[in-house]
């Protein structure tokens, strides 16, 4: 789960993190209030999206010369035209797609003196299973593109889980960074309180790009990245309060009430799959008969009835789905369930497209049965090849 | 031969009492007779557990792991306990000091597998998952969820991150006549146990095992150190026809795929990349799920 800078900032700062004063606003009438309770005289005026690179990001509406989704203001009349303009907008930056987001709350915060710009981030190493900094002298960019042009400038630094930040793993954090004085003083503390906030919380990555070096020579989080492990979302119940639903795909939050694995995706076949794997692999093999997938769709081992009447609803609103595969090689997900679901929701909402299934493994015949004794359209299909062949002529054919 | 388990492997259950785990310990019972020895539960010791299938096959509930391999000497344990408790009740069979755990439950928080990864390093027990559908030997011992009517006693040993791939490389390498030696599914999950190499390393040393189906997913880089590793091995004269299979070509950047660690992130753990790296160690990595079994047939007879 993913939660929004302003957020991101305050669950630091509740660790000590030295973060800028800010206020968060949804309404341009509240811009000037905002502004008011800050110190001024340089005041930034940030968009709050679940996406990254805001500040070259464009807004929509505003043509190709408008300022970006992060903006400095000199006066408090300035912070009040920049929210005016940006609030309600769409924001479109490389992170977002071209269709954009709209910009339903901004940040308005206490500008700082920048010396240095750094990047740090925490996350799980997944090498050693150890929670790990990554840090690099490179901050304020595109850590991606640092990553793919100058590797050697990025740094990963392990915790030992069983002693967590010792001051020789701070101090190994602050030599990548190459800080002296007291920004290394600053940062030697900073590093203990990132990793505790992250460990506590159930982050899955904690991101400050850029973390930044004042002028008067203390270290600040001038942006923040906050993503959570859905997992572990069952015992903070604080942070479960964060989620901003009108930052997520509407069938995603659908699929998620029936704890079913749905991504949306670009293409006009719909998928409904048990097991991740055998779900990325339907799609690929749909792409190798040339079409493209709707979703990705894991209705999961424990399936009932209900969930898979859901699953197939959540595939059928979807207006781009020109077909639909069921492929179902049941294990502890019972081939007859599948079939009872899905004829369900066919009668349910009706069959507009055709309608591919492969049942294999556990109770299929039974599975079978029930289909054909359906009476519905469906093409039965042998085996996974003939079943990603079959949809893929059949959406051709009534296209 | 097979690896890891046979039908001298006696498993305790912990999480027996749950709907969960009484659907699959009767399953395994019901499997050739696996020796399913005890289930744990901190509030039931004493108690015991009966097959809803069998009436005769009744098996004692201890209180703690320890007590239960003391009293049965079990060297292997299954784990159902749900999330929130799982990463405890693997540590809790790490201390008893059981050979060999398995781990099904799906969705245990990263850090509960940090601090278990941690515990696991500086014990000699083997960990196979989390969020995984466990071991089979055809004919000897089920432990997990793998439907056993699929398997055929044979040659080919199976490993993959994926649960369903893994009944789909089964299934097919039945189908061709083939048959396995022992599958191993270990998990979706980015901090587990068992990786590629560990399974990799017992299929080469085990004469039975004749050729091997690697099946793994978009996301880290186990796929490329399992490929480095064979290509090493490969080296020293151990190699064995080898066809792999890559799940997530199509799947976009930035996404996770239903699994915690199936994604492509920071251009780390595409799929393109696993397929070179493979291909490079002269796995033959088969671009459709539908013919492993096809694809591993027609390289043994060339």
């Amino acid at each position: 789960m993913n939660i929004h800078e302003h957020q991101a900032k305050a669950v630091l700062k509740s660790f000590g993190a030295p973060v800028a004063e800010g206020v968060a606003i949804f309404s341009a009438e509240d811009a000037a209030a905002a502004a008011d309770q800050l110190p001024g005289p340089l005041w930034v005026v940030k968009s709050q999206i679940h996406a990254g690179g805001r500040g070259k990001g464009k807004f929509k509406e505003l043509g190709p010369d408008a300022k970006g989704g992060v903006r400095l203001a000199f006066s408090k009349e300035d912070v009040v035209k920049n929210a005016k303009e940006m609030l309600g907008n769409t924001l479109v930056t490389h992170q977002t797609g071209p269709e954009g987001k709209q910009v339903n709350r901004l940040y308005i915060e206490d500008g700082a003196d920048i010396a240095t710009e750094l990047y740090c981030s925490l996350l799980v190493n997944r090498e050693t299973g150890q929670v790990a900094f990554v840090v690099s002298t490179e901050g304020g960019m595109d850590i991606e593109e640092v990553a793919a042009e100058t590797p050697e400038k990025i740094q990963t630094i392990d915790v030992d889980p069983a002693t967590g930040v010792t001051d020789a793993s701070a101090a190994a954090v602050c030599d990548a960074l190459k800080l002296e004085g007291q920004a290394r003083d600053d940062m030697m503390g900073l590093a203990k309180i990132l990793y505790t906030a992250f460990c506590e919380k159930d982050m899955s990555m904690l991101e400050i790009n850029p973390l930044i070096v004042m002028d008067n020579g203390h270290v600040r989080v001038l942006d923040a990245k906050v993503s959570f492990d859905g997992n572990a979302l069952f015992r903070h119940p604080d942070i479960m309060e964060l989620r901003d639903t009108t930052e997520e795909d509407a069938k995603e939050i659908e699929a998620s009430k029936y704890d079913l694995a749905y991504v949306a995706l670009d293409g006009d076949i719909g998928c409904m799959v048990n097991g991740a794997g055998l779900a990325m692999a339907t799609m690929d093999i749909i792409k190798l008969y040339g079409a493209e997938p709707a979703n990705f769709l894991d209705v999961g081992g424990g399936a009932t009835t209900e969930k898979v009447t859901a699953a197939f609803k959540i595939i059928t609103a979807d207006p781009n789905v020109k077909g639909i595969l069921v492929n179902i090689f049941g294990g502890i997900m019972r081939c007859d369930v599948i079939a009872e679901g899905v004829v369900t929701a066919v009668k349910d909402v009706g069959l507009q497209v055709p309608l591919v299934v492969r049942l294999e493994g556990t109770n299929v015949e039974k599975g079978k049965s029930i289909i054909n004794e359906s009476g519905l359209n469906v093409i039965a299909a042998d085996d996974l090849d003939d079943a990603a062949q079959k949809i893929v002529a059949a959406v051709k054919e009534a296209n | 031969m097979s690896i890891i388990v046979d039908k001298n492997t006696k498993v305790i259950v912990q999480g027996l009492t749950g709907k969960t785990g009484t659907f699959h310990t009767e399953q395994a019972l019901q499997y050739y007779g696996t020796q399913m020895v005890a289930g744990v539960h901190p509030k039931k010791g004493g108690e015991s557990w009966t097959s809803g299938l069998d009436s005769a096959a009744s098996l004692p509930i201890f209180a703690t792991v320890g007590e239960a391999k003391e009293a049965t000497g079990a060297d292997a344990s299954v784990i159902y306990v749900p999330p929130a408790g799982a990463g405890a009740a693997i540590i809790e069979a790490i201390d008893a000091e059981i050979p060999f755990i398995v781990c099904i439950t799906e969705g245990i928080p990263v850090m509960d597998m940090v601090k278990v990864k941690d515990r696991l390093d500086k014990s000699s027990s083997m960990l196979l998952g989390p969020n995984c559908p466990g071991i089979l030997t055809p004919e000897e011992c089920k432990i997990g969820i793998m439907p056993g009517s699929i398997f055929k006693k044979g040659s080919v040993g199976v490993v993959s991150r994926s649960g369903t791939l893994t009944y789909e490389a089964v299934f097919q390498t039945s189908q061709v006549g083939l048959g396995q030696t022992t599958a191993v599914g270990i998990g979706g999950d980015p901090v587990k146990g068992t990786e590629f190499i560990d399974v990799l390393e017992k299929f080469l040393a085990d004469d039975e095992t004749k050729s091997i189906i690697m099946i793994g997913e978009i996301g880290g880089s186990a796929e490329e150190d399992a490929a480095q590793f064979l290509a090493d091995e490969a080296k020293k004269g151990r190699s064995k026809p080898t066809v792999g299979f890559i799940a997530g070509r199509t799947a976009p950047p930035g996404r996770t795929m239903g699994h915690a660690g199936a994604i492509v992130s920071g251009g780390k753990g595409g799929a393109e990349d696993k397929i070179a790296a493979m291909e490079a160690a002269g796995i033959k990595v088969s671009p459709s799920p539908a013919r492993l079994g096809t694809t591993l047939a027609e390289l043994l007879k060339s």
